[in-house]
């Protein structure tokens, strides 16, 4: 069987399926991680019934989201309503190909690796604006303008950080990202992007930006349920619903992967920690600093959600093209003008 | 410029308090209670609907059907049965129905009954499938509950005076007819309490 199929195509299937699984699994870790959190922020256990501590109140869940029938509303534009959940849980799937989760273990290092990431990003908008402007619904329509005015605005920082990194690696190219942040400054501090003075100003950006991105609290205009119910998901049911909430978990560790692999060393562990073999150990021990970093980000994503109150729509956007584009562009300038001194790596 | 500095660092800083405090918070023990298999002690002042008393010496109700309850309940929610047994002079209860959807808790029949024959019950957990189970019978309940506590009857040994009976209902009457007939004219209700110090001393 193996003989018969081209290698390439063998791995390209096993890669797809197990980033299709690590997704599905991490929205389900994520949820019960996101109610645990939040239940003990406001003091109490959160779910606490399915399972030891309620750790099977996700796959419970799931199950009552699996079974339950797909509605579309009078007047909804069908078509584009059953494809809306697809669109926005997809994308950030496939961009999960070029996360390097370990300096082996990555499906594809493509070389524009970033610009990957960052078109497959953009289209999670699409998603919310196919899926408001489908559902024939006041304030699904209401959520994805707002998202989209939105995403406008907060996708210029995003990808000025990001081009701050690129500049400075001089490659797209993921690994290469990763590569460069080896080693350690003095055997004390990791040469990690966050520690330089310009690389932690494009992180705390970054960060921010991939809140809104993601439509994550204190951002989540996009889905206010005090003022437009469930925003551009209102109308979905079920599995529908269930997609929406997939690619939202993906959206959120692929924002949190990005940040891992483009600021705080990848998979690199601090040097003191280190260990230079390549065997399948090593990549073991690589993937571990690595999902240890992304899910330490989603845990402060989850705080910040449960901390902050959700801003003003004016606020959010007087926030981005007041503070955050003006930061970002001077810290992009600066790190060129320091990449053309002689101290500069 | 200087301010727009300072406006985001203000602004930072305090996002990093609020960061501080649910994180301070999200550590600290839980403070709720798992409610089915905890449930947390009800004040007694809690009015639940309203039950009739087991009185210990006879493990029965305390009512002499005197229709005080039903007369006085602004819901006309209770409906008093009694009936005189053959050779008694007192009326013996047979059926007390609260009609708990008309209710408003007032209270009014808990006040007024002069035997003190009613209290609130301490029942939260009430729900049912139609209204109609909220028709209480309270003998019924009441005779549930003896049975459920295993109460029997205690009777009180008779006191010296006799005659008495040991029969808790004329007890707030009987002292104070005792020492001053004439107040038997008094309305009943401002006699009562004046009484009811007697015993106790
Ligand atoms: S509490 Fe008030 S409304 Fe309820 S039964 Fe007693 S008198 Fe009637
Ligand atoms: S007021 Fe008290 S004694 Fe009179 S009928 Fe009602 S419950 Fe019975």
């Amino acid at each position: 069987m193996t003989e018969a199929l081209p290698p390439e195509i063998l791995r390209i299937a096993v890669s797809v399926a197990v980033v299709v699984i690590f997704a599905f699994a991490n929205a389900a870790i994520m949820v019960l991680v996101e109610r645990k959190v939040c239940g003990h922020i406001q003091r109490r256990p959160g779910p606490f019934e399915v399972g030891p501590h309620g750790l099977l109140q996700t796959a419970v869940d799931g199950l009552k989201l699996m079974g339950k029938q797909i509605l579309v509303p009078r007047g909804a534009d069908g078509k584009l309503f059953r494809l809306a959940p697809v669109l926005s849980f997809v994308p950030p799937i496939a961009a999960l190909i070029v996360v390097p989760f370990s300096s082996r273990l990555q499906v594809r290092d493509l070389d524009i690796g970033v610009l990957f990431i960052l078109f497959l990003a953009a289209l999670n908008v699409l998603a919310i604006l196919v899926a408001g402007w489908s559902s024939n619904n006041k304030y699904s329509l209401f959520g994805s303008i707002r998202a989209v005015a939105q995403s406008v605005a907060y996708e210029i920082p995003l990808l000025i950080c990001l081009v701050t990194i690129v500049l400075w690696v001089g490659s797209f190219r993921m690994g290469d990202i990763v590569q460069m942040q080896q080693g350690s400054w003095l055997w004390v501090i990791p040469n990690w992007f966050v520690f330089t003075p310009m690389g932690f100003v494009a992180f705390l950006i970054y960060f921010i930006t991939g809140m809104a991105e993601t439509n994550r609290a204190p951002f989540d205009l996009p889905e206010a349920e005090s003022e437009l119910t469930a925003g551009f998901h209102t109308e979905y049911a079920g599995m529908g619903f269930g997609l929406f909430f997939l690619g939202e978990y993906t959206n959120m560790v692929l924002v949190c992967a990005v940040a891992t692999t483009l600021f705080l060393g990848g998979w690199g562990a601090p040097a003191f920690l280190e260990v230079t073999s390549t065997g399948v150990l090593a990549n073991a021990y690589q993937l571990g600093w690595f999902l240890l970093k992304t899910y330490g980000l989603l845990v402060v994503m989850i705080w910040i959600r449960w901390t902050f109150p959700r801003v003003r729509f004016d606020q959010l956007l007087n926030f981005c093209w007041k503070i955050l584009i003006p930061i970002s562009l001077a810290n992009l300038a600066v790190t060129a003008l320091w990449l053309k001194t002689p101290f500069a790596g | 410029m200087i301010n727009y500095f300072k406006e985001i660092f203000a602004g930072l800083w305090t996002l990093l308090v609020g960061l501080k405090l649910t994180a301070r918070y999200a550590v600290a023990p839980t403070v709720t209670c798992h409610y089915p298999y905890q449930t947390l002690p009800i004040t007694p002042n809690f009015r639940g609907h309203t039950d009739l008393v087991i009185d210990p010496e006879t493990a029965s109700d305390k009512c002499i059907v005197c229709m005080m309850c039903e007369n006085t309940c602004p819901s006309q929610c209770i409906e008093v049965i009694g009936e005189k047994p053959e050779g008694s002079k007192k009326k013996v209860l047979t059926a007390y129905r609260l009609d708990f959807t008309k209710c408003s808790l007032c209270g009014n029949c808990v006040e007024v009954c002069p035997t003190s024959a009613l209290e609130y019950s301490g029942d939260y957990q009430l729900a049912g499938y139609s209204r109609h189970e909220f028709h209480f019978e309270l003998l019924e309940r009441l005779r549930g509950r003896v049975k459920a506590q295993g109460i029997v009857p205690r009777p009180k040994p008779a006191p010296p005076e006799g005659g008495a009976e040991a029969e808790a209902k004329p007890r707030k009457v009987r002292p104070k007819a005792e020492e001053a007939p004439a107040a038997s004219l008094e309305p009943k209700g401002e006699e009562a309490p004046k009484a009811e110090a007697k015993p106790g001393e």
